[in-house]
């Protein structure tokens, strides 16, 4: 055990990309959430390093989209949700009562499941977001953030030529794509990402893949996939959840190459999901 | 012919066979179900149509009329003696009926109000003092009803309405061409009057326009406000779902409860003034509130999840995910539903008759503070009376309220179809 860590914390610092654990941008500890009487997590633990990717993986109702919902208090608008623990953003608790809720979500912005563009125009979509938390100063700059948003999700050279058609008639992938435009375009610090590549082809994959890539320069970004092998190429922390519970979390690498749990090794090898 | 490889078994050709049976019979029994229904409206409307029509033309009779100086001061027309003028028209137009009766009888030729008529023209223009002019008056409904058809000519002198002899002087009239037919604009623009042929809806539709002005103007906000308020922001506890279960009971109250209850609580405890739009309008909210919170919510609660989600995600407060997401996809359901309901209220009787709009009102209401009616309740009132020529209105007035109907409600399904939006 002792020596698995040694080992650990020398590939950390020969190949970990700057050579020194980062700070955590949220703390997570014994948070527990119920749907009215059914507990979806058990005291869960976890930290999500700053400008960082962390992955959250698991098999399907293991509790993955429902551990992303609580870093933005998601849950709050579901009927019946109740969640209790600690939630920290920078050290302060997201669940105090004095914090408002519609600012920590342009702090931490997310993306769903399944693409929910808003029934409106493609520009409007991404322009939303900046429009109600006044990011831009005018028509220009907006123009800008639309443009910029749109180029990191690697849309905008298939949407340029009809920003005023609406969100609604693109395809599954380029919705999903514009979703991420629509969450990077009010510069949140922390971005979570529900399967975002669920409905994208394998290049559209790649591009995603880039994109989360050089957001971590700025973001610190919490990903939950079911693809083993996204979650080793895009993340530096893994996360496996089973059954409501943390089973196991660490650095990427160690847990793919060196899981401690066998059900951790079980899942990543596809033994059972 | 028959697909390579396409075998059916025995068994199974029977049991298709029974399906296909099934099938042509379930389609039959709708076909009809359909036909029955579009039959039982073709009725209605047909016998309504072919009563009504007849209401939108008019007869008319031309005279030969002497405005006399001596019977108008032209200084003020409006006390001129214009039914002695017409009197004298006729008795000149018919120069040998000389007994008194028999005058009496011809007089009936011309409507009652046909000395309005004169005044009216006098009074848009004075120059005619001094004057012979031929003036088209209205028929009385006597003659109006034979004219167009409505009574019979071919029978016995005691089954009809008017004499041989009043028959003969209408034909010397008619072979003179005095006598025609004009579009009935005055049914559109008239208000009531106890003559049948000088009756309108105008007075009924301006009521029934304020009334449905206040309806609208106050239930449209109210109940939108108060749905916006359960659905998205209410919390859920007994409280709510008390309101809730109250509101579904408010809408299955019969109307005529509500036209109680706007009787106590308007006229009674606010001592609004009775037989007014405004008292009208308010009873009919009270009617139609319901009716538009349910449709309010339905379509609020139809508003897929996924978008709530998403404008939350990005920071948007609750009441801007209602107001920029939610409620302008809600949009076209809240219009139909509120057509929907303002439909109801149009064709709305009974509470209005206990608010006491069921007056005779000869003055068309200019405000939601005149005394109005509104037209199914003059439908009624025209149903209730005994003279022929009222039958001919009602008819034609259900054919307008019916049009109207027909209107709001082709406006709301246009309304669903053109703005509702697919994700
Ligand atoms: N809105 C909800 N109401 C009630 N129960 C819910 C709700 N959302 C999730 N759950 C329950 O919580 C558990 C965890 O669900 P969650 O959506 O977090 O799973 P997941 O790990 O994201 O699965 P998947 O990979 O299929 O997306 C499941 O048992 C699910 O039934
Ligand atoms: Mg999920």
């Amino acid at each position: 055990m002792a020596m698995t860590m040694t080992t650990m914390a020398a590939t950390e610092t020969a190949s970990g990309p700057a050579g020194h654990v980062p700070p955590s941008k949220m703390e997570v500890s014994g948070l527990d959430v119920f749907y009215g009487a059914n507990q979806a997590l058990f005291d869960v633990d976890m930290n999500v390093a700053e400008n960082r990717v962390s992955a959250l993986i698991g098999p399907s109702g293991c509790g993955k989209s429902t551990f992303l919902r609580c870093l933005n208090r998601m849950n709050d608008i579901i009927e019946g949700c109740k969640v209790s623990g600690n939630v920290l953003l920078d050290g302060n608790d997201i669940y105090a009562r004095e914090l408002d809720v519609v600012q920590l979500r342009a702090r931490v912005g997310m993306v769903f499941q399944k693409p929910n563009p808003f029934p409106k125009s493609i520009y409007d979509n991404v322009a939303y977001g900046p429009r109600i938390h006044g990011l831009a100063e005018n028509a220009g700059e907006l123009d800008e953030i639309v443009e910029n948003s749109l180029r990191r999700a690697g849309l905008f050279e298939e949407v340029a030529e009809r920003m005023s058609a609406s969100g609604t008639s693109l395809s599954g992938g380029q919705q999903q794509r514009l979703c991420i435009a629509r969450a990077i375009a009010i510069s949140p610090e922390v971005i979570l990402m529900d399967e975002p590549c669920s409905a994208l082809d394998p290049i559209a994959t790649a591009k995603v893949e880039e994109l989360i890539d050089a957001l971590k320069q700025d973001f610190t970004i919490a990903i939950v996939t079911h693809n083993m092998q996204q979650a080793a190429r895009v993340s530096q922390y893994t996360a496996f959840f089973h059954l409501g519970k943390l089973v196991e979390f660490g650095e990427t690498e160690a847990i793919f190459t060196n899981p401690e749990e066998k059900r951790t090794q079980d899942y990543i090898t596809g033994r059972f999901g | 012919m028959t697909g390579a490889g396409w075998q059916v078994s025995k068994h199974s050709a029977r049991r298709l066979k029974k399906r296909y049976r099934r099938e042509r019979w379930l389609k039959a029994l709708g076909v009809l179900a359909i036909t029955v229904a579009l039959g039982v409206l073709v009725l209605l409307l047909g016998s309504v149509i072919a009563r009504g029509y007849p209401a939108f033309v008019k007869t008319e009779i031309a005279l030969e009329v002497n405005f006399k100086a001596e019977l108008i001061d032209p200084g003020q027309p409006g006390g001129g003696r214009y039914g002695r003028i017409i009197r004298n028209a006729l008795f000149a137009a018919f120069p040998d009926v000389r007994e008194r009766a028999e005058r009496r009888r011809l007089l009936k030729l011309i409507s009652r109000g046909a000395r309005f008529e004169l005044r009216r023209m006098v009074e848009s223009d004075p120059e005619l003092v001094g004057t012979v002019k031929k003036v088209w008056l209205t028929a009385s409904s006597d003659v109006d009803m034979l004219t167009k058809g409505s009574l019979p000519r071919d029978v016995p002198q005691d089954e009809r309405r008017l004499s041989d002899r009043q028959l003969t002087w209408l034909d010397s009239l008619d072979a003179a061409e005095n006598v025609r037919t004009r579009f009935n604009w005055q049914f559109f623009f008239g208000s009531d009057s106890r003559e049948p042929e000088l009756a309108g809806i105008g007075g009924a539709l301006a009521g029934s326009f304020w009334t449905l002005a206040i309806t609208l103007i106050l239930a449209f906000p109210l109940g939108v406000g108060a749905a916006i308020y359960l659905q998205e922001f209410a919390p859920k506890n007994r409280l709510t779902d008390f309101i809730e279960v109250n509101i579904n009971n408010l809408a299955a109250v019969p109307s005529i409860v509500f036209g109680l209850l706007g009787l106590a609580i308007f006229i009674q405890l606010f001592e609004l003034p009775r037989s007014t739009a405004i008292v009208g309008g308010l009873t009919l909210m009270l009617m139609t509130l319901p009716t538009i919170i349910i449709a309010t919510r339905a379509a609020l609660a139809a508003v897929p999840p996924s978008i709530r989600e998403a404008a939350h995600g990005v920071g948007a407060s609750p009441l801007q995910v209602v107001t920029h997401h939610v409620l302008p996809l809600a949009m076209p359901g809240i219009m139909t539903g509120t057509i929907i309901g303002m439909a109801r209220a149009l064709g709305e009787t009974a509470p209005l008759l206990m608010i006491g709009m069921v007056a005779f009102i000869v003055d068309i209401p200019a405000a939601p503070f005149d005394s109005a009616t509104a037209l199914p309740v003059q439908i009624f009132l025209w149903a209730d009376s005994p003279e022929r020529g009222f039958t001919e209105k009602m008819s034609a007035a259900i054919i307008v309220l019916l049009a109207f109907l027909i209107i709001m409600n082709a406006l709301a399904v246009y309304l669903r179809r053109r703005f509702e939006i697919r994700w």
